[in-house]
């Protein structure tokens, strides 16, 4: 039944250009940010070479395209979100699915992951990109896997708060404008407290995401992620199954 | 099973919905027998859409029981649901989509099965009428074909109960009459709730009538008994509705 679900918000999604402009909006702009750091690493190498233990091209090169990557994909999460579950309650074809045999967790899960669907096809654009450097050198794939992952994980949380949102309203804009403010905050939450000192930055999403950034894989920001990820589910099923029982 | 609810279709006992203080709907009871077409009458705001949405499954009912084909609707949601097909007030289309996409999500989601989807999806728009639209998109249909998308969406899995909430309004008279042909061939092996305003129709295609005032049923009999004691169904929704 998810895989229904899937389908359907998948095809929805490609027969609007929406998508295809998205799409290309992002491989331009990362491609862009990848020629750059290019052009800057072939530039400075020469004075890499002479100190010890000089960073690699992935250090350089990768892991920039993958911060701006996932920038990116925080302002576009609520452009693709937005639809999920205000439009069909706009259009009144939330009902088609509630009176259909298919539970209410089954309708979240399948739109949750037709999104994280989507978004894994952007990952895997921007990896074949820095995979193109393995033409002119070796490439340090664990540093590679460690971005891979924590951007995976990222737009995970993206598509949930997304969703929620989505289920709050009947209008798909403010669902966008209201997931777009609510995701901003959470990467700039960071900036309203001083250095690490401070427990705020714990919930800034980009801040976990710095770390598999840098090469760290740490079980606390993989825990954050998936527990950002699961509530937010949890608490899009019961506000629909709310819907039903309040009315 | 006794041999009184075996022939039961659709059975709703005591349903009460209440929103926060306001009681939109108490007391209601609904029976519905195989090939029984069932007329829910009533003015604006008598509760009519809040009973089909509670029978449907999209609103929980406060107090009460619903039973498909003897399943239990709050129980067994979805084996219960897989036996129900539902055209409400507006028709639940995706704008964007083509007949024949729109059909065959309607399909999957109620789970028919793989090969018999095609047949089911040609035999579907055949009996709507649809046989020539389905590469147009349902955004660009006429009122009344999109009409027609609704009601081929509520009929593609030949569920045992239909519920039809005013499925001929916005309709020419020609496509009203092709409609009612259609419920009238539906009950043959299905039993259908329609839901409508226009009192001819009930009489036209209805068995039984049931007409709602103030949230519960003030008047319950068949067609044939009110015809043999003569009186008028106008007359009759006039005198308990005011």
């Amino acid at each position: 039944m998810i895989a229904t679900i899937i389908r359907k918000e998948l095809h929805m999604l490609f027969i609007s250009p929406l998508a295809w402009l998205l799409l290309a909006l992002i491989q331009a702009v990362s491609a862009w940010v990848f020629l750059v750091r290019l052009d800057a690493f072939l530039e400075i190498q020469p004075q890499l070479l002479q100190i010890a233990n000089p960073p690699g091209i992935t250090e350089v090169i990768v892991s920039p395209v993958f911060m701006i990557a996932a920038v990116l994909l925080l302002m576009i999460t609520p452009l693709l979100s937005m639809r999920l579950l205000a439009e069909e309650r706009r259009d009144h074809t939330l009902t088609l699915l509630m009176s259909a045999p298919v539970s209410i967790a089954d309708i979240v899960l399948g739109k949750f992951l037709s999104l994280v669907l989507f978004f894994s096809a952007v990952i895997v654009l921007v990896v074949m990109l820095c995979f193109s450097l393995r033409t002119g050198g070796a490439l340090d794939y664990g540093l590679l896997l460690s971005n891979t992952l924590g951007l995976f994980l990222l737009v995970a949380c993206f598509s949930a708060l997304g969703l929620y949102v989505s289920s709050l309203t009947a209008q798909p804009v403010i669902a966008a404008a209201g997931s777009l403010g609510v995701l901003l905050g959470l990467w700039l939450i960071d900036l309203a407290n001083d250095a690490t000192a401070g427990w705020l930055h714990y919930f800034s999403l980009l801040k976990h995401f710095g770390y598999f950034n840098q090469g760290l894989i740490d079980t606390f920001s993989i825990a954050y992620f998936i527990l950002f990820t699961v509530t937010f589910l949890v608490l899009t099923i019961r506000r629909l199954d709310g819907e039903r029982l309040h009315g | 099973m006794t041999d009184e609810t075996a022939g039961l279709t659709l059975s709703a006992r005591d349903l009460w919905r209440k929103y926060d203080h306001f009681v939109a709907v108490h007391e209601v009871n609904l029976q519905l027998k195989r090939g029984e077409v069932l007329g829910l009458l009533g003015p604006n705001g008598a509760g009519k859409s809040t009973t089909l949405r509670m029978l449907t499954g999209n609103l929980a009912p406060s107090h009460g029981s619903i039973a498909i084909c003897g399943i239990d609707l709050l129980e067994k949601p979805r084996e219960a649901k897989s036996h129900l097909g539902f055209l409400p007030e507006i028709p639940p289309l995706y704008l964007d989509m083509t007949v024949d996409e729109y059909l065959l999500f309607a399909a999957r989601l109620h789970q028919v099965n793989k090969k018999s989807i095609k047949a089911a999806l040609h035999d579907v728009k055949q009996r709507c009428g649809l046989e020539h639209h389905g590469g147009d998109l349902l955004g660009t249909l006429s009122k009344g074909y999109q009409q027609r998308a609704g009601i081929a969406q509520a009929i593609v899995h030949h569920p045992d109960v239909i519920i039809l909430d005013e499925p001929t309004v916005g309709l020419d008279p020609n496509q009203m009459r092709e409609i009612r042909e259609l419920i009238r061939e539906l009950s043959t092996d299905s039993s259908v709730i329609l839901s409508t305003h226009i009192l001819s129709e009930v009489e036209n295609v209805c068995d039984r009538i049931q007409l709602m005032h103030k949230g519960s049923v003030v008047f319950d009999q068949t067609v044939a008994d009110l015809h043999r004691q003569g009186r008028n169904l106008e007359m009759v929704f006039t005198q308990l509705t005011q």
